[in-house]
């Protein structure tokens, strides 16, 4: 399974470390590290999951998520918080984000959480199939009679 | 807390201020009405006792003329020659007797050279002799004469009416006595109260009729009242006399007889020659009145009394009040200080801890990469030289939080609440250092333009931190959506220190203004800021004898200003003992 994901965090040093550890795992990982970088990146190339971090100067992560969902909206997003801001975190949900972690987070926890975003989006992608070719189906049926 | 002194002239001043409110109009209404009444009521008095004098001097006017009248009627129609005749004399004498009652006492007739040559009467005066008489001398100047009353031959008080009469050449007097005792009572009958009485004085001062009292020592009084009834009668032209009602003449003074403030009432009799003159104490004219007064005085005493009594025991009570109010807002000023205190140390402390969290996380990152990497094995390619850049950032990592908890470390050594000499300058980076993750994350530049130059202050350090971060979190809060620049600038205004911290942000609308250091006054959503910052600041600030001032303009901007005297104005207390001791 294919898991294109884009890393978003303004910590350049641990969005590197991070992506590191990803890779050794399979993952295909991009950087960016602000909010306009990222958004560019995604207009730019396909992918399966981002990790988005909500504190970020700038453009800040739930800035950044409703632009996302709006261009993107198969894609999902796994939020980074730190414990401080949990009303961030549930303004995220409620933005469509997938899910949140607290950040210094469990590396297996985020593994986890990046594989199950993909195979959702992937669920999504296959249901959308399966429903645009039933109305091919369909449409082909209704031309036939 | 305010001492007892303060709230005794609290009580005072109220108390006093509710009895002058009070009391004020009681007075006026009091004094304006009673006035009112006293002068209107002394003139409904003054003009009752005008026209039962008027009314009397008529009656005796009429009286006196009809008797004139009669005696003039004889002496036209009867002729002469009935008057010399004793007998008819007699006859005409009886008559008048029978129909007028005793007025007519006798009746005679007296020739040009003033010898009575035909008389009726009780007194069988026979031949008198009148040709010196006052009368006898009157009556030939004025045809008509009306004597005083005098003791005359008889030794009798009466008086004389005398009628000059032509006949056949020949100047006849015909006279009559009219009974004292008959007119007496005509004024006699003017009775008022318990000190009201009339009577009749000549122009020379002498009674014309008996008073009930002896009122001889009121004689030269009474001449003065006749002058100047008189004069004023002369003033108005000697043919007035007969303006009656003009002529009632009221005065009053003080009676030399009794000492007493007595009203007199005068009016010219028989065309000047008399006055009529009524006297009555002012205290039994108006007795009435001084009842009113008297009513009226004890009403507003009462009135008095009652006041002060309610306005003394209500302020008591809202003073007890007060100072329990005081005593309340005393202690939740210390709660909310204490408040305020934690809730902006949980704000610093939440920083903290995100600043914190960062490197944390990166040190965790790479020692799980160094984990990965043993796993895979150290001396595969490359893995030993990645080993050690992960160890090297575990380090730098670590360099990092030692460095914030160094901060945090001379920021808590702070929290002293004693005052002492500190260099603003010094907290102002301290602080700058502290919310550097706030702004960062919240897009604000940090600029500052510190005074080299600038005097120390003597603050408690914790208490200025708080004033700081206060200002601090406020601008960055205000500047949370666009971001902006926030510009803390220090400098030294004479023995001052002012220090403003400016932000771009959203403003303070105008509405908020004049709350804007209220006690939980915020703007914020519940649960997000407890509306005491500023409150806290205010306190502080004036604690220090400072200044605090806000300039705000809506999406320009806002600028605090804090003035706080300089260490030198205000003296550090072991300073100055430092010196003495030097």
């Amino acid at each position: 399974m294919r898991m294109r994901t884009l890393l978003i965090d303004d910590e350049q040093d641990f969005a590197w470390a991070v992506a590191r550890r990803l890779a050794k795992r399979g993952v295909e990982v991009a950087l960016a590290f602000d909010g306009k970088s990222g958004l560019e990146k995604l207009a730019d190339e396909p992918f399966d999951v981002v990790v988005l971090d909500i504190r970020m100067p700038g453009m800040s992560g739930l800035e950044v998520l409703p632009r996302i969902k709006e261009n993107h909206p198969l894609i999902e997003v796994v939020l980074l918080t730190a414990h401080a801001s949990m009303e961030s975190a549930r303004a995220g949900m409620r933005l469509g984000a997938f899910d949140y972690l607290l950040k210094p987070c469990d590396f297996d926890t985020l593994l986890g959480k990046i594989r199950e975003a993909a195979r959702r989006k992937m669920k999504q992608e296959q249901r959308i199939q399966q429903a645009h070719s039933r109305r091919d189906d369909i449409a082909a049926g209704g031309e036939n009679s | 807390m305010p001492d007892r002194q303060y709230y005794r002239s609290l009580h005072r001043s109220m108390a006093f201020t509710v009895v002058l409110v009070s009391l004020m109009p009681l007075a006026l209404i009091t004094l304006i009405g009673g006035y009112q009444y006293t002068e209107i009521y002394k003139g409904r008095v003054m003009a009752h006792l005008e026209e039962i004098v008027h009314k009397h001097e008529q009656n005796i006017d009429t009286y006196l003329l009809e008797k004139v009248g009669e005696i003039r009627v004889l002496a036209d129609n009867m002729g002469v020659d009935c008057f010399l005749d004793e007998g008819k004399l007699e006859n005409l004498h009886k008559s008048l007797m029978k129909r007028h009652g005793g007025g007519f006492v006798d009746l005679g007739l007296v020739n040009s050279y003033g010898i009575q040559v035909a008389y009726s009467g009780p007194f069988r005066l026979g031949l008198a002799d009148y040709s010196q008489s006052v009368w006898f001398r009157e009556v030939q100047k004025r045809t008509v004469y009306v004597s005083d009353v005098f003791l005359g031959l008889r030794g009798v008080p009466h008086f004389i009416i005398a009628v000059q009469f032509e006949s056949e050449g020949k100047k006849w007097v015909l006279r009559t006595t009219i009974d004292f005792v008959a007119f007496n009572q005509l004024v006699e009958n003017i009775h008022i109260g318990r000190t009201g009485l009339a009577f009749i004085i000549n122009r020379r001062g002498e009674f014309q009729t008996k008073p009930r009292i002896d009122l001889s020592a009121e004689v030269p009084f009474l001449r003065e009242l006749l002058q100047k009834a008189t004069t004023d009668a002369r003033e108005e032209g000697s043919f007035a006399l007969k303006k009656a009602r003009d002529m009632v003449v009221s005065t009053i003074a003080p009676n030399p007889l009794t000492g007493r403030e007595t009203i007199f009432l005068s009016t010219p009799l028989k065309q000047g020659d008399w006055l009529l003159v009524y006297q009555q104490d002012s205290a039994d004219a108006f007795s009435d009145l001084a009842q009113t007064r008297n009513l009226a005085l004890v009403v507003l005493l009462i009135g008095v009394i009652a006041i002060t009594f309610v306005a003394f025991y209500l302020s008591k009570r809202m003073v007890k009040r007060i100072i329990a109010a005081d005593k309340e807002k005393e202690m939740m000023n210390e709660q909310v200080i204490e408040a305020g205190r934690l809730a902006s140390l949980g704000e610093l402390a939440a920083g903290i801890a995100h600043e914190i969290n960062n490197p944390v996380a990166i040190m965790v990152e790479e020692a799980g990469w160094v984990q990965d990497l043993l796993a895979e094995g150290i001396d595969k390619n490359g893995n030993t030289d990645e080993t050690k850049r992960a160890l090297t950032q575990i380090r730098t990592q670590g360099a990092r939080c030692r460095e914030i908890t160094h901060k945090l470390l001379s920021f808590a050594r702070m929290i002293d609440p004693t005052t002492m000499e500190l260099q603003l300058n010094e907290l102002v980076e301290e602080i700058i250092g502290l919310s550097n993750q706030r702004t960062k994350y919240a897009n604000v530049q940090v600029e500052t333009e510190l005074a080299r130059d600038l005097p120390t202050i003597a603050a408690s350090p914790s208490e200025m931190q708080q004033v700081l971060l206060n200002l601090v979190n406020n601008a960055v809060d205000a500047m949370e959506k666009e971001g902006g620049t926030l510009t803390i600038t220090t400098k030294r205004d004479k023995d001052d220190v002012l220090m403003t911290v400016a932000d771009t942000g959203c403003g303070i609308p105008r509405a908020n203004m004049q709350r804007l250091f209220d006690p939980f006054f915020t703007t914020k959503p519940v649960g997000k800021g407890t509306g005491l910052g500023l409150s806290i600041i205010y306190g502080i600030v004036n604690k220090m004898k400072g200044e605090i001032s806000v300039n705000s303009a809506v999406d320009v901007g806002t600028a605090f200003t804090v003035r706080i005297p300089s260490a030198a104005k205000t003296g550090v207390p072991s300073d100055e003992n430092a010196e003495e001791r030097g």
